[in-house]
């Protein structure tokens, strides 16, 4: 993956830089040694490492302002990072760069039942904001697998997703507002507590932004009372195909299960080994769920049942306790884990129609017998966002790159079929040189002029996103400056 | 001007040298339309028809121009539906046509629902549109999941055609539901109101619709909460808001679908103002603080929608309603006033200094030459 050479310029002056934000914040807040930077060279998409000049972890929205007027002043580049759990590469360092974490800003400064929003820093993790209202019953709906340790910052910048967005939407459909700090330091709110914008609809085009519009400090998020009781089913199919088609059945019957989780062969038989959760062998297994008071779940799952038997499933599995719940989640939740033991895996995240499920499988299938590198996959059917785990072995010198070039012929293939490159993870740098696949350079160039309006220096988390030759004149400009 | 091809209305607008008003249907004439007159109106009507739908994976790709009714009869022939309830402003505005799918986009425009399925904008997942130079542009795409570059679908929605008239809108549907029923509490204040319909909404319950009249049907308090879905559910969580709610004031049920139907519809379209004689507001607030808000109004008719959160006043022509109001968690927009109101009062809520250098540098940069529907949301 190429990077922009870092400027050596901004190199050269490292110490004028330090001593200048040692002038703002607390001395342990600025962390310049080579030695600890290391823990900022990487994010989830570890095959990318690069040591920043510099790491900040301010306490406070003034304090982010405060950086950013002084790497403004001194234009150096600026790497917003949340939890760096990033599988796209987007809070990738440059050398020239300092690293701006929020992982200080961890408050909730309000939980409000009444009108169903929740105030925090974006520091905070996904789970704990969550964590935070438990007790009253109330959750915050996307839930990226990573939850644990991703923060609101990164889900805000990616517009996270999660196995429950086909019934409650992803980050964007649950962000009501943000207080933001802009590239020049100005601090601004953008939405709140209440559920539109006043003019332009800013925070539609933030979210979503990975960093290159300014730093999020804070979020009002929607919250929402926990349904009374959620139960699962277990179906298996001799083919893709049926199961494809189930899931298209079950969606149009007017159903809306909160999960629609999908397997394929090859996962099964690695979860199996792993978790030996008793799935069924067979070539594709679907996992419904749906939620509500007992009756409203037996009434939903009965319209599910009906339609699956009508496709002749191999296995029929329903729930009749918490604990048979959890053992059809088991192996579904131990997928990626299990893949980990086999081997190193890349995780892709095209979205496909979900018309097109046969045959983008059977074609990642024939890609895959063409690279030599097997290929599994576990995927949110209800919105067509796939997940293909592409095996390879790190230590074989040339496995990379092929994993690399097979990643990049499924996206286009999801591209090709009316899908796109990515559902949830974003674009970072992983997939920045695939955008002109999905994209005219003219589209590319609207999408950098709102970029030129909030960050007219090209400052914050540059070489991001765009193709690096569609970006490179702003990019230069913004060094010549 | 009709195009009938996006080819042709790109073409029109390249070679455009004075302003254009872009029109769908004409039935929503919200916004500072004092500076109409010089230029061209732009219609979108040439642009019409369903170009893709997929009733199993929920989505659907229309051309801008298609008419909003066509949409909807497209949609519950598959029972389905647009999960976001667009209102028709035609009662309130007094205008006539026919609205169009690309009007309720470039609008956000959003009922009831909005409490519980999200906004207009929530369900576009993709557009084109042509920017102010007449390129042909395109974002997002046909999938509800897709992060891949920045969320112009968003920005472009409720953009009033200031950035680029749309000429096509992809969605994500709902299934319709199998059944419906309100619940209805009587003679509530609007502050207790308010305190219901919060208690409402932060249950289990999913609530799809939750409003207030201060003067019903019948000249008194009428608050309504909808619930939807399968008709064991709706009977179900009907029951459950008796039980949370009972104690507040004498309720009822209104069981039958169509009945219930028209209540929302009657919320949904502000169809109290219908006809009335003064400047209607719409404000965007913060549910609980919706009845002290609107106090301070002293506005002559109220209808609160999503909870509170949403409230519809009338004050007599001219008013200054957001100096009346001091500063506020929200918005304002003045949706129906005389022309001469409008001269004088902002129709959209002015923003903080710093939001609006960014619309005004977006507006630069998507419509260079000041020609799209230049001002109206100034
Ligand atoms: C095991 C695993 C499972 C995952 N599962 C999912 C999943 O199910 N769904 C899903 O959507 N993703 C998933 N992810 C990807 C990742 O967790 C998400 O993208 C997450 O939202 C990143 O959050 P973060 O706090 O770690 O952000 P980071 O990685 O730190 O940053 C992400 C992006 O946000 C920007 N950013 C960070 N902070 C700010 C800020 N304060 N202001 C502005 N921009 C900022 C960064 O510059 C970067 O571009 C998974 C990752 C892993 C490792």
């Amino acid at each position: 993956m190429e990077m922009p050479s870092p400027d050596p310029r901004i190199i050269a002056k490292k110490s004028r830089l330090v001593s200048l934000l040692q002038g703002v914040l607390p001395d342990e807040a600025v962390i310049h040694e080579p030695h600890e930077t290391r823990a900022y060279e990487c994010d989830a998409l570890t095959a990318y490492k690069c040591p920043p000049l510099c790491v900040v972890l301010p306490g406070s929205t003034e304090e982010v302002a405060a950086v950013m007027r002084i790497c403004h002043a001194e234009g150096v580049p600026v790497v917003p990072r949340g939890a760096g759990t990033s599988l796209a590469g987007g809070s990738l360092p440059t050398a020239d760069s300092v690293v701006l974490g929020v992982s200080r800003l961890t408050d909730v400064l309000e939980a409000d039942y009444r009108n169903r929003v929740i105030r925090v820093q974006t520091g905070r993790t996904n789970l704990s904001v969550t964590g935070a209202v438990e007790e009253n019953d109330f959750f915050y709906a996307p839930d990226p697998s990573s939850q644990l340790a991703c923060a609101i910052a990164g889900n805000i910048g990616m517009n996270s997703g999660g196995a429950h967005c086909l019934k409650y939407g992803v980050t964007t459909n649950n962000l009501l507002g943000v207080t933001m700090v802009l590239a020049d330091g100005t601090v601004t709110q953008v939405g709140g507590a209440y559920m539109d914008a006043p003019g332009l609809d800013l925070l539609g085009v933030i979210c979503g932004s990975e960093g290159q519009l300014g730093i999020v400090t804070e979020a009002t998020l929607r919250i929402l009372h926990k349904p009374e009781g959620a139960r699962p089913v277990l179906m298996g199919f001799d083919s893709d195909e049926v199961a494809g088609e189930c899931v298209s059945d079950i969606i149009k019957a007017g159903v809306l299960p909160v999960a629609i989780e999908f397997m394929d062969r090859p996962c099964i038989e690695a979860t199996e080994d792993f978790a030996k959760a008793g799935y069924p062998m067979c070539e594709a297994l679907l996992i419904v769920e749906v939620e509500g008071s007992p009756a409203e779940i037996d009434e939903q799952l009965a319209v599910i049942l009906e339609i699956a038997r009508r496709h002749d499933p191999v296995e029929l599995r329903e729930s009749k306790s918490p604990e048979e719940s959890a053992a059809i989640w088991l192996g579904r939740k131990a997928a990626f884990g299990a893949m980990g033991q086999i081997n190193d895996y890349m995780c892709l995240d095209g979205t496909i129609p979900v018309s097109a499920l046969p045959l983008v499988l059977k074609r990642i299938n024939e890609l895959s017998r063409h690279y030599g590198l097997d290929v599994a996959n576990v995927f949110h059917a209800g919105d067509g966002n796939m997940h293909p785990l592409i095996l390879f072995d790190a230590n074989k010198p040339g496995d990379l790159e092929l994993c690399e070039a097979f990643g990049a012929d499924i996206l286009k293939l999801c591209v090709e079929v009316g899908g796109c490159l990515t559902g949830e993870h974003g674009v970072g740098i992983e997939k920045r040189d695939l955008m002109l696949d999905q994209y005219d350079p003219a589209d590319l160039e609207a999408q950098m002029w709102v970029k030129d309006v909030f960050d007219p220096n090209w400052l914050l988390n540059p070489a991001k996103v765009f193709p690096l030759r569609v970006s490179a004149g702003r990019r230069e400009a913004s060094r010549a400056a | 001007m009709t195009p009938a091809t996006e080819a042709e209305l790109a073409e029109a607008v390249r070679s455009a040298t004075a302003p254009l008003w872009i029109r769908g249907g004409g039935t929503r004439p919200v916004g500072n339309t004092a500076a109409e007159g010089a230029g061209t109106v732009l219609s979108t009507a040439g642009l019409s028809g369903v170009e893709l739908y997929e009733p199993g994976a929920l989505t659907l790709v229309v051309a801008a121009g298609t008419p909003l009714a066509e949409v909807e009869r497209t949609l519950a022939a598959e029972n389905q539906r647009l999960p976001f309830e667009p209102m028709d402003h035609r009662a309130l505005l007094g205008t006539t046509g026919e609205p169009t799918i690309g009007g309720v986009a470039a609008a956000n425009v959003s009922g009831p629902r909005r409490i519980q399925a999200g906004a207009c904008r929530d369900s576009m997942i993709g557009l084109r549109f042509v920017d102010g130079q007449g390129q042909v542009l395109r974002n997002g795409g046909r999938v509800m999941k897709n992060v891949t570059g920045y969320d112009l679908v968003k920005l472009l929605a409720g953009s009033r055609g200031t950035l680029g008239v749309l000429t096509q809108v992809a969605f994500k549907v709902l299934p319709a539901t199998a059944a419906q029923a309100t619940v209805m509490i009587e003679g509530l204040s609007d502050a207790s109101a308010v305190d219901a319909m919060c208690r409402a909404l932060a249950s289990p319950f999913e609530v799809s619709g939750a409003a207030h009249m201060p003067q019903g049907p019948d000249g008194t308090p009428l608050t309504l909460l909808r619930v939807e879905g399968f008709e064991n559910s709706v009977k179900y969580r009907a029951g459950r808001l008796h039980e949370m709610l009972g104690a507040l004031g004498p309720m009822r049920d209104e069981a039958d679908p169509e009945a219930s139907a028209a209540l929302w519809k009657s919320v949904r379209d502000a169809e109290a103002f219908a006809g009335t004689p003064g400047d209607v507001w719409r404000l965007s607030v913060v549910p609980t603080e919706a009845a002290a808000i609107a106090t301070r109004l002293g506005a002559g008719r109220l209808l609160y929608d999503w909870g509170g959160g949403l409230i519809w006043a009338e004050l007599a022509p001219g008013t200054d309603l957001r100096a009346r109001l001091g500063p506020f968690e929200g918005h304002a927009t003045l949706v129906r006033a005389s022309a001469e109101t409008r001269k004088t009062l902002p129709v959209f809520q002015p923003e903080p200094a710093p939001l609006d250098r960014i619309a005004a540098g977006l507006r630069q940069r998507f419509d260079p030459r000041n020609l799209l529907n230049p001002g109206l949301m100034a």
